[in-house]
């Protein structure tokens, strides 16, 4: 890849707080993230035992990355996390308290978007919102630089905008834990890159707990402090990364990391090679 | 889409209507068709604006309208409130919509021997049948309209703190408006259908009485007018039904432009 996509206000998008758009609100601006643990979680999905003893403790702030094989439960610890599903077993605890489906403090985005087609992208943002916090709506779909489509019905826009307004209608609620379920597996290539550039930009911003589910290793390594690699219903790695943000991909450090992560997810014994043949692939 | 082409649009399904009255009424006056067969359309219009001078004409239209007004609200709100009960609350659905189903099949006009005795010949009974027809359109497709809200939909909305009001009315109720609609507009078919049939068979006002009459003094005239009136007041039901779609439905792509 030879340009630069960290590049700032390279995607169009709008500064994040301007002097006009910014309200006279006492709400708190960013309070920050809240502290994830789970202890012994097991889900089971009929005879199909999808996780076994997830034992993981996340940091308030954090942005942790979820990888593993399709059908590895990385996304049930998304489910459980969101509060819609029970664990079989275990402790689930969000601020020391046990999820709910509907927490104000918890907002998750989904692969698809899930925006409803007969309310113009506007409302879409305010969904769930008290009318005293719409303005929160508005400045959310401004940090996605989609301000000036408020007005619009969702069919008419991309895909990469839809994921957008998902992402506005997530932040509007000012969450404390972002729970991001594949939420760019659907898009192309190059979109995917801004999407991530734009996550990571508002992830700074607000540094709340972030927790991304997703198959592309090179994501993960673009945007987590830890990459968990989930497998056979337990967490079997936990790798951190250590990396300098923006991360460019072209750095030799970012390939060797993603092509460790990558062998730790297909299991290889031999990890250390794949690593060495991945690097000589991307050099 | 340019003027030019939207007029275009909007006059090219007249041609056909147009050109069969032409060609119908070449063959009255070529004596190709009976007048006893059909009249020409010179005649019928002729006794159109017989039959509106007089002023019947209009009071029997009205007549006919408010029947099938009363009908429809009363069929339809009944329809629409089960439909919406049955279709959100699975407890109700298990308990009460199979019977619907059982129900839906009978013929309602079937029931005109039990209603004339039940209401006797008077207006509540072509009320009511024009009621039970419309009844059933309307609740299966809220029925169906509210079980296919996307489960995808109801699931993040409740993961986004929506409330169970705003959710029956932001995400439930929207989303099942488009098949909504749809029962709507078969209940507005019914509705006239019933409406015919009623009028034909007791009545002393009503187009279906004009025709009726018409009948019985063998004015083919005035019973073709009568036909047409009908044609014409289901079309106009029907734009009525489209405009509706179209402005509600705005956000649908499959209706998007429609009115």
């Amino acid at each position: 890849m030879g340009f630069d996509i960290f590049e700032p206000g390279s995607f169009g998008t709008r500064p994040l707080f301007t002097s006009e758009t910014t309200p006279p609100v006492a709400m708190p601006r960013d309070p920050g993230g809240v502290e994830v643990s789970l202890g012994g979680v097991a889900k089971a999905f009929g005879q199909r035992g999808v996780l076994r003893s997830v034992d993981l403790e996340i940091a308030p702030g954090e942005f942790v990355a979820i990888v593993g094989r399709s059908g590895c439960g990385k996304s049930t610890v998304l489910r459980l996390l969101a509060g819609l599903e029970r664990p079989d077993a275990g402790l689930l605890q969000i601020e020391g308290k046990p999820p709910v489906s509907g927490n104000p403090l918890v907002r998750m985005m989904f692969q698809d978007a899930r925006l409803l087609p007969w309310r113009r992208v506007a409302d879409n943002v305010t969904l769930g919102l008290p009318q005293a916090q719409h303005q929160l709506a508005r400045e959310a779909l401004g940090e996605v630089g989609l301000a000036d489509r408020g007005g619009e019905w969702p069919r008419v826009l991309s895909g990469g905008q839809r994921q957008r307004v998902a992402l506005a209608r997530a932040l509007a609620a000012r969450p404390r834990l972002l729970l991001l379920d594949e939420p760019l597996g659907a898009l192309d290539a190059l979109t995917r890159i801004e999407m991530q550039a734009l996550i990571e930009r508002i992830w700074l911003d607000h540094r709340v707990t972030a927790i991304l589910v997703t198959h592309d290793v090179a994501e993960a390594v673009a945007l987590a402090d830890r990459i968990i690699v989930l497998d056979a219903g337990r967490v079997a790695h936990d790798i951190p990364v250590d990396l300098p943000r923006p991360r460019p991909r072209t750095s030799r450090e970012f390939a060797a990391l993603e092509a460790e992560v990558l062998a730790r997810v297909l299991g290889e014994p031999h990890g250390e090679a794949v690593a060495e043949r991945e690097l000589v692939r991307t050099a | 889409m340019t003027a030019a082409f939207a007029l275009k649009a909007r006059l090219i399904p007249w041609i056909v209507p147009f050109l069969v009255i032409v060609v119908w009424q070449l063959l009255a006056s070529a004596g190709v068709i009976s007048d006893r067969v059909l009249p020409a359309p010179a005649a019928v219009g002729q006794a159109a604006a017989e039959l509106a001078a007089n002023g019947r004409l209009i009071e029997d239209i009205a007549v006919s309208a408010r029947r099938a007004a009363l009908g429809f609200i009363i069929g339809g709100t009944i329809g629409f409130l089960l439909g919406l009960v049955n279709g959100a609350i699975p407890l109700s659905g298990t308990l009460f919509d199979s019977s619907m189903q059982m129900m839906r099949t009978i013929p309602h006009l079937a029931l005109i021997p039990l209603v004339i005795l039940w209401f006797g010949i008077g207006e509540t009974s072509r009320i009511f049948l024009v009621a039970i027809g419309v009844l059933f359109p309307v609740y299966l497709n809220t029925y169906h309209g509210v079980r296919n809200v996307d489960p995808a939909l109801l699931e993040m909305a409740g993961n986004y703190g929506v409330s169970r009001k705003d959710l029956f009315l932001h995400v439930i109720l929207p989303g099942a408006l488009p098949s909504i609609l749809v029962g709507v507009r078969y209940g507005l078919g019914i509705m006239w259908l019933t409406l015919i049939v009623a009028e034909t068979i007791a009545a002393n006002s009503g187009i279906g009485y004009v025709t009726m009459n018409a009948r019985e003094f063998l004015q083919t005239d005035v019973l073709v007018f009568g036909i047409l009136l009908y044609a014409l007041l289901g079309k106009l039901a029907d734009v009525a039904a489209r405009s509706l779609e179209g402005r509600l439905l705005a956000w649908n792509p499959a209706y998007a432009g429609a009115a």
